[in-house]
């Protein structure tokens, strides 16, 4: 469950307006699509609900936690916890293989690791065979595919995700949906997908816009 | 290339300090070893810290000659509990030859290795080092040289001396030495006098090169050496004070590469700062997506600090170990010019306060650089696509 309430958000040292975001209110398991043009501040509000941006005005919940009322290292452990984040361009830790990005993941979220629950996803996304590979040995595709295991593997309450599909041909978009889909299914949680693309509209009902 | 640049800086600092330590603590205790079995020396007037080098440290020339008379006279002194008679001024293929008695030997703690000692004269004993250099069997036989550099040209040919026993190694300036009794030593000058009119009386002007004493308690030695200085044609020197002095010229020296160390040491942390900021900037996304992960900045300076660590005991490390290898390579050079060598001894204390002041070094740069760390913009770095 993830609830915004009247956020606002003004960039410091820019002339940009104060961003006003309708509040958002997702029940249980139930996914949303944020849709706007660019500029019109869709990462800023991803960024508000990850708690990596403090909004000026308003609060984020997830579940019963009033996110920007925690502590700054609470925060941390928070997001670690409970947060999952897909970001536009895939981000690793470039000198680790991809197993070991995943097991690094799994340990700053300080929850129990289940090896299972690793080797499945590594299944589900078709990364096993490659899972010892270092990333920059990664195709474009594997790359994007490990980037969501990154952000689904410790089952957090809110997956969020920044334009998953700008980069793909119509064949992976439809494919990297089904799996989120799929994967916020199993972690029980909520999915936000912010996009501008046409293809991801159909496979949501909830759309969110800017 | 910059982290590679830290560590050069690091290890060459390290190298210095290590190198520099090494020598003087090395020398002053070689130095208090060699001058510590006497109390006094006794010799023709000149420099003090001449005749100390000279008699004791046998790195030096003499400063001339003494009767042997004057000096017999002067060790019947009630005060001094024993007396050694030296007697040098030639050499073979450039080791010392020193006339003396066994007491000599036995003063600086030598014992046989091989052979018997000598007895008879023209027999000479061989200290560790000269026997291992020279590669001699004992029961051969060489030729003096006159003078205390090698030379071939004034060999006294008619006086072959026999190589007796070798000596076991002891550290100390015996290893470096020929020993041989007085008598051999005036006998193979005998025909230079010979060419003077002073045959017939030559047992009344025998003459040795310097005095080695021992006193009761000191202030018998302060005395003697006050009326020596005074009254007499010879000279007295005390060669703890002549080798404390010669420290303390020596110390200036060392000071000024302790000084250059610190101040490349200091280029070093500096380095590391820099080197730590540039990580910091370059990594930027794996760090702001550690941060995503849930890592605290506290791991995150972890992360940092462990880095600089690594990259201080590598330079600390290899700047240990090569500060060594300069020793061996000194001491290689000592060896030939000074007849001395160094030891290559294990890290010590003062090393592990080196160490000590990097990783402090290391952990302020990491403080510095945090600064920019904590600075970093997660939502921008990530969201800068």
């Amino acid at each position: 469950m993830i609830r915004t309430t009247s956020l606002r958000f003004t960039y410091q040292n820019t002339k940009t307006n104060t961003f006003y975001f309708p509040d958002i209110d997702l029940s249980f398991e139930q996914n949303a699509l944020i849709l706007g043009p660019s500029g019109v501040g869709k990462t800023t509000l991803l960024h508000l609900m990850a708690g990596l941006l403090i909004p000026k005005k308003g609060n984020v919940f997830i579940g019963n936690t009033c996110v920007h009322q925690l502590t700054r290292n609470q925060l941390n452990n928070f997001r670690g916890k409970h947060i999952g984040i897909i970001f536009q361009r895939t981000y690793f830790i470039k000198s680790l293989t991809l197993l070991e990005n995943l097991r690094i993941r799994e340990k700053l979220s300080k929850k129990t690791t289940d090896p299972n629950r690793r080797r499945q996803l590594l299944e589900q996304l078709e990364l096993t065979e490659v899972r010892n590979k270092k990333v920059h040995e990664l195709s474009e595709g594997q790359r994007q595919r490990l980037s969501i295991a990154l952000g689904v593997i410790h089952k957090p309450k809110v997956i969020l995700a920044d334009e998953p599909t700008s980069n793909l041909d119509d064949k992976n978009c439809e494919k990297v949906i089904s799996l989120l889909k799929k994967e916020a299914q199993i972690c029980k949680s909520n999915l936000v997908i912010i996009t501008h693309d046409q293809r991801v509209k159909l496979h949501f009902n909830k759309h969110i816009i800017l | 290339m910059n982290t590679l640049l830290s560590i050069l800086l690091l290890t060459l600092s390290i190298l210095l300090a290590t190198f520099v330590l090494q020598i003087s603590k090395q020398l002053n205790h070689h130095l208090e070893k060699n001058s510590k079995p006497f109390d006094m020396v006794i010799g023709a007037k000149g420099s003090p810290l001449q005749l100390v080098l000279s008699a004791i440290l046998h790195i030096d020339n003499p400063t001339g000659n003494i009767s042997l008379d004057e000096a017999l006279r002067i060790s019947k002194n009630p005060m001094i509990k024993e007396a050694i008679l030296v007697s040098y001024g030639d050499n073979y293929r450039g080791y010392r030859i020193l006339g003396t008695s066994d007491e000599y030997v036995r003063k600086y703690g030598a014992t046989l290795k091989e052979g018997k000692l000598n007895t008879k004269n023209f027999e000479a004993v061989f200290g560790a080092e000269v026997a291992k250099k020279l590669n001699l069997n004992i029961g051969s036989s060489f030729v003096s040289s006159h003078g205390l550099i090698q030379n071939e040209i004034e060999a006294h040919d008619e006086k072959p001396f026999v190589m007796t026993g070798i000596l076991a190694p002891t550290g100390t300036v015996v290893d470096q030495l020929i020993i041989t009794n007085l008598e051999s030593i005036w006998k193979v000058h005998e025909h230079e006098n010979e060419h003077i009119e002073y045959k017939k009386h030559k047992e009344e002007h025998k003459e040795i090169t310097a005095l080695l004493l021992n006193f009761r308690n000191p202030i018998g030695a302060l005395q003697l050496s006050r009326s020596i200085n005074k009254d007499s044609s010879l000279q007295a020197a005390l060669p703890k004070f002549e080798i404390d002095r010669l420290l303390k010229f020596l110390g200036i020296g060392f000071q000024a590469i302790n000084g250059i160390a610190m101040a490349i040491l200091l280029v070093a942390g500096l380095s590391i700062f820099i080197s730590l900021i540039k990580t910091v900037r370059e990594r930027k996304h794996e760090l702001a997506l550690l941060r995503t992960y849930g890592a605290t900045n506290f791991q995150l300076l972890k992360l940092v600090f462990l880095e600089a660590l690594f990259l201080s005991l590598i330079g600390f490390v290899l700047g240990w170990f090569w500060g060594r290898v300069s020793i061996l390579l000194f001491s290689n050079l000592a060896s030939d010019t000074y007849k001395y060598h160094l030891e290559i001894s294990s890290p010590n204390m003062q090393e592990f306060l080196i160490l000590i002041i990097v990783i402090f070094m290391t952990i302020l740069a990491v403080i510095f650089a945090s600064y920019s760390l904590f600075k970093l913009n997660i939502s921008k770095i990530l969201a800068d696509a």
